[in-house]
């Protein structure tokens, strides 16, 4: 009745039968997360921050094997760091910044992803995905113990939903049998397969991918390779239509290979057959171990809306896209990052309910432009049709001679944050000068402040960033607090804040979201214009 | 003498590709060959300078 559908890396929340499950009636929780995966328990801990409630349901009991989601940007490093579980990420990844590009035999290039100065966090790691979230859950077992409303609960499988217009009823199963919950708010975060969509009858739609991919993880044992990332189109080695190779902790490194359409799953899973094509593309008397192996096939699909009244969508089960770019996992942190604050102010009472339609709108774009960049990875790496091939070699082949060419070789783009333009909250632009990242709906760029960094000096409240302008310590406008944080262009020598924050300006003031997205910029303080500000950036406007 | 640019020139490099490969969509590869012949000769008289053009010719060819 209640099988492991995969296997546990870490039991790290065994079922433990809860006193709701004996109560009468129904128990009515605040929030009800569905999915423990690093989504759901990043939303719990989000919320846990903010003191709201929330009950976290897994189907299984812990972390699931295998490296799957590996490179973390900067951004969800940011984030995870405002939690409270980013400074162990980055000890334990691993951190690249060479990349080479091979068609057929030659080398075509190499590339050098040097990060830019003046940012706490590096560009990106790599990390395999069961360290990243027994962090977080460390994390919020962490914040439990501290006293946190959170709890997190195994083998609690949710079998039906029933939503209501102002709750949802959840029929829930356990081994010690089935209970019935109350949630004001279900989040969904069950996966790209998501049950809760299915069973809201809820579409998913968009483009299929008709290519699969063997992922080994494999540790060397007589040999190495360098800490850089390695992409081969067309390998003559054969084993792979395209073939990547690149570093994890622990001396384990991910290879992939693209292996076609119609596979035989059963067969290609097959130690042997794996080892033929690792022996193939690495070559005689290399020895390694198998860590973990699996075929994925990849789409590009999401939700028409991720907010379904009190049910809210997020991470895989509200969209999913390919991985090249890394735009999985990285984008679920950012729908969390954009959900907890406002789910919390309307728990809260500080701002309507439809300041979560922003959610919708914000993320949406976020999504669309996640899925438009590894669609374009996609069709580079497995070209569509005849004349897109011999176009993509043509650019490889220029790429290997020529400078110009390189720019348009797309193995992967790196996954950078998205800038809610046109986002409803936003005010415009009143900052003549100012630079264009940081224009209203810009998630802020960090930038170092002496020993200190920008980015955990703005935390995860409304903040009135001042440089070189005046402007009130708080202010507080219908129940919603701002907190300044004033700074002048000398506290960084280095003159990251000012390229960053001033542009041509002389002075700025900025109203900064508790997800650390520009809400509103102007060159000096306006009581007027930053309440009003205040107003849209919480959807009362 | 104008000289032929051979450093990244495009500005959205992804958005022109994808442009470029989404002209080829439904069509076979006769019509994709031809197509592609035409923008080429299109692009050739918009750079018009036959020094430039020679470079360009020669820049295209193999080099292994």
């Amino acid at each position: 009745m209640f099988d492991d559908r995969y296997t546990l890396a870490y039991r790290l929340y065994p079922y433990e039968k809860h006193a709701d499950q004996d109560k009468p009636a129904p128990v009515r929780h605040p929030v009800v997360v569905m999915g423990g995966g690093p989504i759901g328990v990043a939303t719990a801990i989000d919320l846990a921050r903010q003191n709201i409630p929330c009950v976290v349901l897994d189907d299984h009991e812990g972390v699931g094997m295998g490296s799957r989601a590996i490179c973390f940007a900067k951004r969800c490093l940011e984030i995870a760091d405002r939690y409270g579980a980013g400074k162990p990420m980055v000890e334990k990844g691993v951190t690249w910044n060479l990349g080479k590009v091979f068609h057929r035999d030659d080398k075509v290039f190499e590339f050098n992803l040097l990060p830019e100065e003046g940012h706490e966090f590096p560009a990106f790691i790599n990390l395999q995905q069961p360290y990243f979230e027994s962090f977080m859950i460390e994390r919020l077992y962490e914040l439990q113990s501290q006293g946190a409303p959170v709890e997190i609960r195994g083998k609690n499988r949710v079998d039906s939903v029933d939503v209501k217009d102002d709750h949802v009823t959840l029929e829930i199963t356990t081994p010690d049998g089935p209970y019935t919950m109350e949630a004001d708010w279900l989040i969904g975060t069950d996966g790209a397969n998501s049950p809760l969509r299915e069973m809201m009858g809820l579409e998913f739609t968009g483009k299929v991918f008709e290519d699969s991919f063997l992922i080994a993880d494999i540790k060397m044992i007589n040999d190495s390779f360098p800490t850089e990332r390695w992409f081969w189109f067309e390998p003559t080695h054969g084993s792979g239509a395209s073939t990547l190779l690149h570093r994890q902790p622990d001396d384990v490194w991910r290879v992939d290979f693209q292996i076609g359409w119609d596979v035989d799953r059963k067969e290609e899973l097959k130690e042997e057959n794996i080892r033929k094509r690792l022996d193939a593309f690495l070559g005689e008397g290399v020895e390694y171990e198998m860590v973990w192996s699996s075929i994925y096939t990849f789409q590009c699909k999401r939700m028409k809306e991720f907010r379904h009244g009190r049910v809210v969508f997020a991470g895989d089960a509200a969209h999913q896209v390919s991985p090249f770019g890394a735009r999985g996992a990285n984008s679920g942190m950012q729908d969390v990052d954009n959900l907890g604050w406002k789910l919390a102010m309307v728990i809260g009472g500080k701002a309507p309910e439809s300041l979560l339609d922003s959610y919708n709108h914000e993320r949406i774009h976020g999504a669309d432009e996640n899925i438009l960049n590894s669609t374009r990875s996609t069709d580079f790496i497995t070209p569509k049709s005849e004349a897109s091939h011999i176009l993509r070699n043509a650019v490889l082949d220029l790429a290997e001679h020529h400078e110009f060419a390189r720019p348009l070789v797309n193995s992967g783009r790196l996954s950078v944050p998205c800038v809610y333009d046109g986002s409803p909250l936003n005010t415009a632009n009143a900052l003549s000068g100012g630079p264009e990242i940081t224009r209203p709906g810009a998630p802020c760029p960090d930038a170092p402040l002496g020993d200190e960094f920008l980015l955990p000096r703005l935390g995860d409240r409304f903040i009135l960033l001042t440089i070189d302008a005046d402007g009130p310590d708080s202010f507080e406008e219908d129940g919603v607090e701002v907190t300044r944080l004033a700074l002048s262009a000398d506290d960084d020598k280095t003159g990251a804040l000012a390229a960053r924050y001033l542009g041509e300006a002389k002075s700025a003031v900025y109203l900064i979201r508790p997800d650390q997205h520009v809400a509103a910029r102007r060159d000096s303080f306006s009581d007027t214009q930053f309440r009003k500000a205040l107003r849209r950036a919480t959807g009362k406007v | 003498m104008a000289e032929l640019t051979l450093t990244p020139n495009i500005d959205g490099g992804d958005d022109f590709y994808a442009e470029l490969i989404g002209a080829h969509e439904g069509l076979s590869r006769e019509e994709s060959e031809a197509y592609n012949a035409r923008l080429l000769l299109v692009l050739a008289n918009h750079i018009g300078d036959r020094d430039v053009l020679k470079a360009a010719i020669d820049a295209a060819k193999r080099k292994d």
